[in-house]
């Protein structure tokens, strides 16, 4: 209920709507709570309104970050075995 | 799909799980309390629990809207397509939602109530426009998350002037829930895993007053290794011994939230004086209820619906399960006369519900009695 997905902007349409792509699915959604939405931006979808633009250098960042966090366990096998 | 897939990564995921063994401390406890009904969901569909160590114990939360809310409520709408004939529109969720003996809004429409499902509240103006000479009724409930939606079409139902059209509102609020659990005291908890499109719309400040209290809190996304790093979070901050608020959602959360959605909240909604929630009573300043501006939009007032407050079935635990205080399994209807197919609480409806989660992706025989000791 309280999911949101990322969508994929399409189209920019009148009346601060827009389509977006959601795994192939498209949808006709508002995009008033979000601004500067630019076609080819992802924004996270929640009941058909954009809450917020996805940013892709901190998605970037939180993945390196993850497999930093998932390093550190192959370099010290020992600790955790223990 | 974009910015999801990345995210569920499996041998990343079983990584980080040992890097999270590796770094509780025998002597320290980790119990965590998850808020949200989506988290649930993806902990039991992913299977985390059976990841992680013996020592990280994931405590569902009361984030769950649709069971939440208390009967009372559910009997109110139904009375609205029954007896006062208005198109009640509503999201999928609450359908099969459990009201008064046998009745839901599903039955409520099989038995001839005009009742219809919507996937955003702009398909409930829309039946609006396009059926003048009928009151059109959206049931709105939900969190944070979902109340802008509904801020968005009372604006936008003013402005175009739109006679036919109300909201039964019974929107939530994540820190008075967060309060009612973590005051109780009944729970021994170390950490919260925060719901983070809550907080893309409210941010991370509104649960300072939980870290200040000694409460680390971490906003996590909805994906499996969203969730992993939030739990590593959380150790780290525990035996650091130093309870802050993180931000481990960045991508799509700033940690102000969304001000715009903030201010559509503000501008048609405001505070309730009191709220019953199922399985957490009657909580002050707990709910939104429509501003006096709009009054004229609110179904409440334009029905004069009374409210009622209506017990639960008998032996269901919901009330228990929604505080934490008790596993899914251990409610002596689950699994027997309570399943998805036909559900006695509300826990069992919607996916977020800690019982339906716990009964679609087997939850519950993963795990063992020690985790099962939560209480
Ligand atoms: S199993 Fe059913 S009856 Fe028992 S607590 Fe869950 S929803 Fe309620």
């Amino acid at each position: 209920m309280c999911l949101a997905i990322p969508a994929e902007v399409t189209e920019l349409l009148p009346g601060s709507m827009g389509r977006v792509r959601i795994d192939g699915i498209v949808k006709v959604v508002s995009l008033a709570l979000v601004d500067g939405v630019e076609v080819g931006d992802y924004v996270l979808l929640h009941v058909g309104f954009a809450l917020s633009r996805i940013d892709p250098q901190e998605a970037a960042e939180t993945l390196a970050l993850l497999r930093e966090m998932g390093e550190l366990a192959e370099l010290e096998p020992e600790e955790f075995l223990g | 799909m974009k910015f999801a897939s990345e995210f569920r990564d499996g041998s990343l995921a079983r990584r980080i799980a040992t890097t999270i063994a590796a770094e509780c401390q025998p002597s320290r406890g980790y119990s965590f309390m998850e808020f949200c009904g989506g988290h649930t969901h993806t902990i039991a569909r992913y299977g985390l629990e059976t990841m992680l160590p013996e020592a990280i114990r994931l405590i569902h939360g009361p984030g769950c809207p649709v069971c939440v809310l208390p009967v009372g409520r559910i009997d109110s709408g139904i009375e609205l397509a029954r007896d006062h004939g208005v198109i009640l529109c509503t999201y999928g969720d609450m359908m099969r939602v459990p009201g008064s003996p046998r009745m839901s809004l599903l039955k409520a429409k099989a038995a001839g109530g005009d009742i219809r499902m919507v996937w955003s509240t702009l398909d409930a103006l829309k039946i609006a426009r396009d059926n003048p000479s009928r009151e059109v009724v959206f049931f709105a409930i939900g969190f944070e998350t979902t109340t802008p939606p509904t801020a968005m079409a009372l604006k936008m139902a003013k402005a175009e002037g739109l006679t036919n059209f109300s909201i039964f509102c019974n929107h939530v609020l994540t820190p008075s829930a967060m309060r009612a659990v973590l005051q109780g005291g009944s729970l021994p908890l170390e950490g919260v895993i925060g719901p983070g499109h809550v907080s893309a719309v409210i941010g991370i400040d509104p649960y300072r007053e939980f870290s200040d209290r000694g409460m680390p809190v971490v906003v996590a996304g909805f994906e499996p290794l969203d969730l992993l790093q939030a739990i590593l979070m959380l150790v780290r901050q525990v035996n650091e011994g130093r309870p802050r608020v993180e931000n481990a959602y960045v991508r799509a959360l700033p940690a102000i939230g969304n001000e715009k959605a903030q201010q559509a909240i503000a501008e048609t909604m405001t505070l309730r004086d009191s709220f019953e929630w199922r399985g957490l009573g009657t909580l002050p300043d707990s709910a939104l209820r429509l501003a006096d501006d709009y009054a004229k939009f609110d179904a409440e007032r334009r029905f004069a619906l009374p409210y009622r407050t209506i017990p639960d079935p008998k032996s269901c635990a919901c009330a228990e399960v929604v505080r934490g205080i008790k596993r899914p399994e251990e409610c002596p209807l689950f699994g027997r006369s309570c399943t998805p197919d036909n559900p006695i609480g509300s826990c069992m409806v919607s996916s977020e519900g800690g019982c339906a989660a716990h009964w679609l992706y087997g939850r519950h025989r993963m795990s063992n009695e020690g985790r099962k000791a939560v209480a």
